[in-house]
């Protein structure tokens, strides 16, 4: 049980360490950076151009489609990781039963793959 | 680390842990600046120049001239940016690049946490470094930067699949996701090494991880001649140099991690080699890794975007999920019953 507390701590510590060296880092910069901010440095870096528009567009919807099949495959694996912890103490069924989820899950990436999701064809 | 942690939680063991994490977190911040050094002088070295020699003694001091640079650097924010994502995006890239470190193990006797979802910690951890880069992306409002950094996302979710697909194999075998017993259970040969038995799982973990680390072949979010510098176009100082310390971190994480993982950790390749300590061993892999990836930069042009997802969705995970079943059919007709 100690150890067990003791490791999630040690875990906290270094997202804790993670957190603090940003701000340290950044608050120290503060002091030593210099600060004479212009109109003309704070504008949108387009090339040199005067910025057209705005930066925050509309973007392809393909990108959607990419985060929905991420969203369906890591769902797989957090099904895949306990199993893969316990396969050595299951039976075969077990693998059966694998075998068919992730094969409804092939069939869905074999109908992405038909329908050209996959394929890019501009930016 | 092993003696502290079953003792009772006290003030003076949180310190002691601290202090540990510090250590660590020097120790990192030396390997970044020395790892860009190398990597600029092993480049330099294999394109026939001569890298940096200027700064110090061999240019040794060149990474902490360009560090002392950013960091007295005026810090610039873009009117039309949103300055609270904008601010916070780099501290988010940063924190999981840092966060992944706990659950490394370094030998079976120095290690920092060592929990038994410490892979799963690693995967899910990482993952959280996308959002960053997402964020950095839209906070800048900046073309470049969204179309970089959703190109970013695109790729680094697409490489993810594969990636925590690809150590199934590795999970299977050794009935575990406590890293350490990972390493532990592989052999004093090299031939007992994860990366033999698992060379499919191996093959695509190595490919996933380079792309996850968008370094090249697949630096395409950064792509110069493209999108200027992608999703961090607009940052400046400091925290650019929070992106690119993630990366160097996410260098060191992946790097330890296949070490730990594949390449038999801290064990020796031959089994009448370990009179030399374990630490070395470990030092030696994770040395070659790392080198491994500089090797590749010098060498492979850029893969082109269609390619690259194409690559990661119709190639890489198949082959991963092939290496899931192969595992399993493996274990089902020699190892159990």
């Amino acid at each position: 049980m100690e150890k067990y507390i003791n490791n999630y701590v040690i875990v906290t510590i270094f997202i804790l360490l993670g957190i603090l060296l940003p701000v340290v880092a950044l608050t120290v910069g503060r002091l030593l950076r210099p600060n004479k901010p212009t109109e003309e440095k704070k504008t949108t870096y387009e090339s040199g151009n005067e910025p057209v528009g705005d930066g925050q567009i509309r973007f392809n919807v393909r990108y959607y489609l990419f985060a929905l099949m991420f969203v369906i495959f890591d769902i797989e694996t957090v099904f895949l990781y306990p199993w893969a912890v316990a396969y050595k103490q299951l039976g075969l069924f077990i693998l059966v039963e694998m075998a068919i989820f992730v094969g409804l899950l092939l069939i869905g990436l074999i109908y992405a793959w038909k329908k050209k999701v996959l394929k890019w064809n501009s930016i | 680390m092993g003696s502290w942690l079953d003792e009772t939680l006290t003030w003076g063991n949180t310190l002691i842990f601290a202090l540990w994490g510090i250590i660590l977190l020097v120790l990192v911040l030396g390997f970044v600046t020395y790892a860009i050094y190398f990597e600029r002088k092993v480049i330099g070295w294999m394109q026939l120049r001569i890298g940096p020699n200027r700064v110090g003694p061999l240019g040794l001091l060149q990474t902490v001239a360009d560090i002392t640079k950013l960091l007295i650097k005026e810090d610039t924010i873009p009117r039309k940016a949103d300055r609270v994502l904008f601010i916070l995006a780099p501290a988010l890239a940063y924190v999981p690049a840092f966060g992944v470190l706990a659950v490394i193990p370094y030998t079976n006797e120095l290690y920092f946490a060592d929990i038994n979802v410490g892979l799963l910690y690693y995967v899910a951890l990482s993952g959280i470094t996308t959002i960053a880069i997402v964020l950095g992306g839209w906070a800048s409002n900046n073309k470049y930067a969204l179309l970089g950094g959703m190109r970013s996302a695109a790729q680094m979710i697409s490489y993810e699949v594969p990636l925590v697909i690809s150590v199934v194999g590795v999970i299977m075998v050794s009935g575990t996701m406590n890293l350490r017993s990972i390493g532990e259970q592989q052999g004093d040969w090299f031939w007992q090494w994860n990366f033999l038995p698992q060379i499919i799982g191996f093959v695509v973990f190595i490919i996933a991880a380079v792309s996850e680390l968008n370094r090249t072949p697949f630096d395409l979010p950064e792509a110069e001649s493209e999108l200027v510098a992608g999703y961090h176009v607009e940052y400046s100082g400091f925290r650019f140099a929070f992106f690119m310390l993630t990366e160097y971190v996410y260098v060191y994480a992946i790097a330890a991690l296949t070490t730990v993982l594949f390449l038999g950790g801290w064990h020796a390749p031959l089994a009448f080699l370990d009179f030399v300590p374990g630490i070395i061993w470990f030092l030696l892999k994770f040395a070659f890794i790392v080198f491994f990836l500089f090797w590749l930069r010098a060498t492979m042009p850029r893969i082109r975007i269609d390619q690259l997802m194409g690559m990661g969705w119709k190639v890489l995970l198949p082959l991963a999920i092939l290496n899931v079943f192969i595992t399993a059919v493996y274990l089902e007709l020699f190892i159990k019953g």
